[in-house]
């Protein structure tokens, strides 16, 4: 099942990326025979075979309820592009929050 | 916008039934946050509690804050759910701009705590009623930044020229509390739901995992209301009503929603499955985000973090360490206290219950111990604008004055004097008592001259209380208590009084 | 012999016993720098004042009699992934083009305590995504061998740096091949700790299950005394693992192989594997066998399904991994003209700032965990991901080590595959396996290709914190070719 462009635009939304006509149909093709040879690994049958999501079956890593020093505001706003009264400025937003 | 025709709430519930959806985002009170060490105290300055970590800054890794895990076990536990015995914690992918990742570290599909139930209690038509709140989960995530938004006129988003983010609250430990659908509440609806709201406040605070303040967003809800025809059992589409900042405003959300939303219904219109907004100053609700095309949150492990295993033993530790659960502690203290439904409920209101009982464990007696907390101290607090933990004085001094009083030497102007020392900062009970000389005075000697004094001054009242008129005597006390500005012992010198004038 | 000939182990006695000192041996790769760079490009970010700072306060503590490690005052170069806090740190990207960072890796603050002196940043593949560093934002890396060629990737400008002499030492990062294979084609030891026994803090995250630092150097002794002074549990690292670092330098020491069982692969072999490759990989094998190795071949059927697994969850944790690059808090920021939202001024930048492969993964990723097809793509590679531990665990079962060529190819020229992914990712064929199951994995030069003279590499790979384990076989090999050839492989490459 190839992949359209409309999907490829789906995606580039949900990737945050402003990409243009080009774009988008040089990378519906691309993204085409990837996703064919990538779609392999459904050869891999059975339901069975549980999904590693980590390399390491480590468990349980917990740090202390303690305080640690923190950055300060100059600091934290250091490599920001916009700030303005020891905040981030960003542009105007236009969703609503989640 | 197209003005909204509300269903009078008696009609709509003639023919609508309302189910009900709660979900609480409890901010816990760790002392630092959920995934790095930055300090989570409320109202500091923009962006001074914040670290690579929370600010998801470019190679940072969070690292869970083990008491958040605690708190969350203890929260599961007290509404009665069981603890996974493994779990993961998931990425929920979204850009916002308070978001410094734009994922979300959050729980999915397995959430720490499940199926559990707490019930609460309404005043119903027929005296009591107890409604189970089923439970569905009870997961961790962390909090988002904060968005000052700038020009326009309300400070609200829309209309803004632009934003200005601070992080300190990025990070905070969430836990989300979310209920099964709560149904056949019928016309209770809105107590139900805030009883809800209230019984889960009243166990945080008993669980001592957070302040949850409402006011400052330690505790927010989130109400899902939809309604279904009277004899349908297909659920209506439901709406989302976001960050009801107050008790009162979960009822009143509730109640908005249904008369809304049956307006909608009955006028053939179609109820949109939406987040909507609550507006504390007009009781309704406005409509926020469509949620008509479902967001993609692309959840997946989060590989940052390893699975949260709960150990048999240290899960029975916690649940060994649980407090007495608030039901069952108003129950003990209502027959203990010998309080009536109402006064106990105005106990809990004013946030008294420990305080007394504090004071009571202090030595004093309950009825003592509940008379300064509801009406001298509380009105002070009110004075000040303060909740009345936060007033400067330790249940142990007020046990102390009402020592000083069943021992004779305060009465109760005399104590109130004390208290307003002691909130002053003057000292403890007995600093401030001996520093402005407020000690009753009994001394035969001292009160004879003052005695004498008042009975020439007044001369009329002597003479009816020689006549057998002894109720006049309460005129001389009072002329006393005033030339000794309240110190005498009100009862000696009553004594006294009526010794000289019968003579 | 000049000081940038040197091996890190002779560098640091030499600096130890006063002969010489860190910032003459600073001073001496700085100029070498000067002298190749241009031809090598290997550096993203050089700043010979800081360098010599931190080298005099290497002196100043050896000096003051402070107890100092065997590499200090020996130059490193970091791969441009590691924050730094007194050199920019960038991915090789645009969209973080002189980002400062407020702190410092784990990796970076270890050695600057191990009293290593930065020489600078090295290039890469933009955000570790490549094998050739031709995805860098600012230009590929070239290998010393053949300027024409590409040194590998992503950790490329790492690779290059110190076949180059520009530094004795380098840090990378493995996510699929990453350092093996820029070793491989460069004619280096690059090697891939167990997945956390090296702390990712600091480490710009592509794929954070997969991730793992590790050391690039000209001898196998040198790697071993880079991870050993790196490694070991870190507390702001959930996955680090909280066990005692192996021995790995005693391992890299002792080139010991008499009666160990090792195992050769027989999934890499055949179609897309060039004959000289091949033909090297061959001897190899029998070299061990000639060294006491008893040499067994072993299936590991499902490692035919490791490449599309990678390409599957490695995008899927990148596709959530970039997200933070929104032009909000840091970075580069496009288009906001005051009239543009804050979603847009997003969208705008990162179409701008992201180069074409990391948007292609991004997308892809996105895909992979959309809903409607997490279970087909990202479900199945992670399952993929079991099946190939469990490869792992039988083959373990029979042999103590696992050996193939690191990459199917020697170095390809500049350009040649850059508008082919698939043709790409096939670099990383060999060394992906050990990414998804974590376990140590090392390549050591075994000659030169018949047909391009370029070098070829061994990889010996071991279970889960045997790291020393592909020391040891690493070190026999090393030591045998070197009698073989009478000095190192990279003796041989021409001069720059």
């Amino acid at each position: 099942m190839p992949i359209t462009r409309d999907e490829v635009a789906h995606l580039a939304r949900l990737s945050r990326l402003a990409l243009g006509d080009d774009e988008l149909d040089h990378f519906a093709a691309q993204l085409d025979v990837i996703i064919s040879a990538v779609a392999r690994v459904q050869e891999v049958a059975a339901e069975d075979i549980p999904a590693t999501s980590h390399a390491l079956p480590l468990t349980n890593v917990f740090r202390p309820d303690e305080v640690r020093p923190c950055l300060t505001a100059d600091q934290a706003l250091a490599g920001a592009p916009a700030a303005e009264g020891d905040r981030f400025r960003v542009p105007r937003i236009l969703e609503e929050e989640s | 916008m197209s003005v909204e025709t509300l269903m009078p709430y008696d009609e709509a519930l003639a023919r609508y039934e309302p189910v009900l959806g709660i979900e609480t985002h409890i901010e816990l009170g760790t002392s630092s946050k959920m995934f790095c060490g930055c300090a989570t105290a409320f109202g500091a300055e923009p962006n001074t509690q914040v670290c690579p970590v929370c600010l998801g800054l470019p190679g940072s890794l969070p690292v869970v804050n083990r008491a958040a895990i605690e708190s969350t076990i203890k929260i599961g536990l007290a509404l009665n759910c069981s603890i996974a015995e493994w779990c993961r914690f998931a990425r929920k992918n979204y850009f916002y701009p308070d978001m410094p990742k734009n994922y979300q570290i959050s729980q999915y599909d397995e959430p720490l705590c499940v199926e559990g139930h707490l019930d609460v209690e309404i005043e119903g038509d027929d005296g009591p009623e107890v409604h189970r709140i089923a439970i569905e989960r009870v997961h961790m995530e962390e909090d988002t930044g904060k968005s000052l938004h700038v020009g326009g006129s309300t400070g609200r988003i829309h209309g803004a020229d632009h934003s200005l983010v601070d992080y300190n609250r990025a990070g905070i430990p969430l836990v989300e509390i979310v209920t099964k659908p709560i149904e056949a509440t019928g016309a209770k609806a809105p107590l139900v739901a805030r009883a809800y709201a209230t019984e889960l406040r009243e166990l945080m605070r008993a669980l001592g995992v957070s302040d949850v303040r409402m006011e400052e967003g330690s505790m927010r809800c989130d109400v899902n209301v939809s309604l279904m025809p009277r004899g349908s059992s297909q659920w209506g589409t439901r709406t989302e009503t976001k960050n009801v900042n107050s008790l009162r405003s979960v009822e009143r959300s509730v109640l908005h929603e249904i008369e809304r939303q049956a307006g909608i219904l009955a006028g053939g219109g179609r109820i949109i499955q939406e987040t909507r907004h609550f507006h504390e100053d007009t009781g309704s609700t406005t409509s926020g985000r469509s949620k008509e095309e479902a967001q993609d949150y692309r959840y997946f492990p989060e590989p940052d973090l390893v699975p949260v295993a709960p150990a048999g033993d240290w899960i029975e530790e916690l649940r060994a360490g649980l407090p007495e659960r608030p039901a069952a502690r108003r129950a003990r203290v209502k027959a203990d206290w010998g309080l009536t439904d109402k006064e106990l409920q105005d106990v809990v209101n004013a946030g008294a219950l420990d305080l007394i009982e504090q004071t009571i464990a202090a030595g004093a007696d309950p009825a003592a111990a509940r008379k300064w907390w509801m009406n001298e101290l509380s009105r002070r607090a009110t004075a000040l604008a303060v909740e009345l933990a936060a007033l400067p004085i330790t249940a142990e001094q007020v046990a102390r004055v009402q020592a000083m009083v069943t021992a004779g030497d305060l009465n109760d102007k005399l104590a109130r004097q004390v208290f307003e020392g002691v909130l002053a900062g003057e000292g403890t009970p007995d600093e401030v008592a001996a520093a402005r000389g407020l000690k009753i005075v009994s001394d035969d000697g001292a009160l004879a001259g003052i005695i004498d004094q008042v009975i020439a001054d007044n001369a009329d009242a002597a003479d009816k209380v020689r006549a057998g008129k002894v109720a006049a005597a309460g005129a001389l006390v009072g002329a006393v208590m005033k030339a000794t500005r309240g110190q005498a012992d009100a009862g000696r010198a009553r004594e006294l009084i009526l010794e000289r004038l019968s003579g | 012999m000049s000081l940038t000939r040197m091996t890190a182990a002779e560098l640091g006695e030499l600096i130890a016993s006063g002969e010489t000192s860190a910032v003459e041996v600073a001073q001496a790769h700085l100029d070498r720098i000067a002298a190749v760079d241009g031809q090598v490009k290997a550096f993203l970010h050089v700043d010979p004042d800081t360098t010599l700072e931190q080298a005099r306060g290497v002196d100043a503590r050896r000096a003051a009699g402070e107890e100092l490690g065997p590499l200090a005052g020996v130059p490193i170069a970091h791969k441009d992934v590691f924050t730094t806090k007194d050199m920019p740190t960038t991915a090789a990207s645009k969209i973080l083009e002189g980002w400062l960072p407020p702190y410092d890796a784990t990796v970076t603050a270890r050695l600057r305590a191990a009293g290593m002196v930065i020489l600078g940043k090295t290039n890469m593949d933009e955000f570790a995504m490549g094998s050739s560093t031709e995805n860098s934002a600012f230009g590929p890396s070239r290998n010393p061998w053949d300027l024409t060629r590409v040194p590998g990737g992503s950790s490329g400008g790492s690779s290059a740096a110190v076949a180059a002499y520009e530094a004795p030492l380098a840090t990378g990062t493995d996510t699929g091949g990453s350092i093996r294979q820029p070793a491989a084609v460069t004619g280096l030891i690059g090697m891939k700790p167990t997945y956390g026994g090296s702390s990712r803090y600091g480490l710009i995250a592509f794929a954070s299950s997969l991730d793992t630092p590790g050391p690039l150097a000209r001898t196998v002794l040198d790697a071993a005394l880079l991870q050993e002074a790196f490694s070991g549990h870190d507390p702001m690292d959930s996955t680090s693992i909280d066990e005692p670092v192996p021995s790995i330098v005693a391992a890299a020491r002792n080139g010991d192989v008499a009666g160990l069982r090792v195992g050769v692969v027989r999934e890499f072999d055949g179609e897309g594997y060039q004959p000289g490759v091949l033909a090297r990989f061959r001897e190899a094998v029998e070299l061990l066998e000639s060294l006491g190795a008893k040499v067994i071949e072993v299936s590991c059927p499902n490692f035919t399904y490791a490449l599309p697994a990678y390409y599957l969850i490695a995008p899927s944790e990148c596709s959530s991994n970039l997200a933070r690059f929104d032009a909000m808090r840091y970075g580069l920021r496009v288009g906001d003209d005051g009239t543009r939202s804050a979603e847009e001024v997003m969208a705008l930048t990162r179409a701008e700032g992201f180069g074409a492969e990391v948007k292609r993964r991004m997308m892809l990723g996105t895909y992979a965990l959309s809903s409607g097809y997490y279970d087909a793509y990202y479900g199945k590679a992670q399952q993929v991901r079991t099946l190939i531990a469990r490869d792992f665990d039988a083959a373990f079962e029979q042999v103590d080590v696992l050996v193939s060529p690191t990459t199917p190819t020697s170095a390809f020229e500049l350009g040649e595959r850059a508008d082919d992914p698939v043709a790409m990712y096939l670099a990383d064929l060999c060394t992906i396996p050990s990414n998804l199951a974590g376990n140590a994995a090392i390549s050591v030069p075994c000659g030169l290709a018949d047909e391009d003279g370029l070098p070829v590499g061994l990889q010996i790979m071991a279970p889960v914190l045997a790291d020393d384990r592909v020391y040891r076989v690493g070190a026999a090999v090393e030591s045998a070719l070197a009698d073989r050839w009478g000095g190192p492989l990279l003796a041989k490459a021409p001069e720059l």
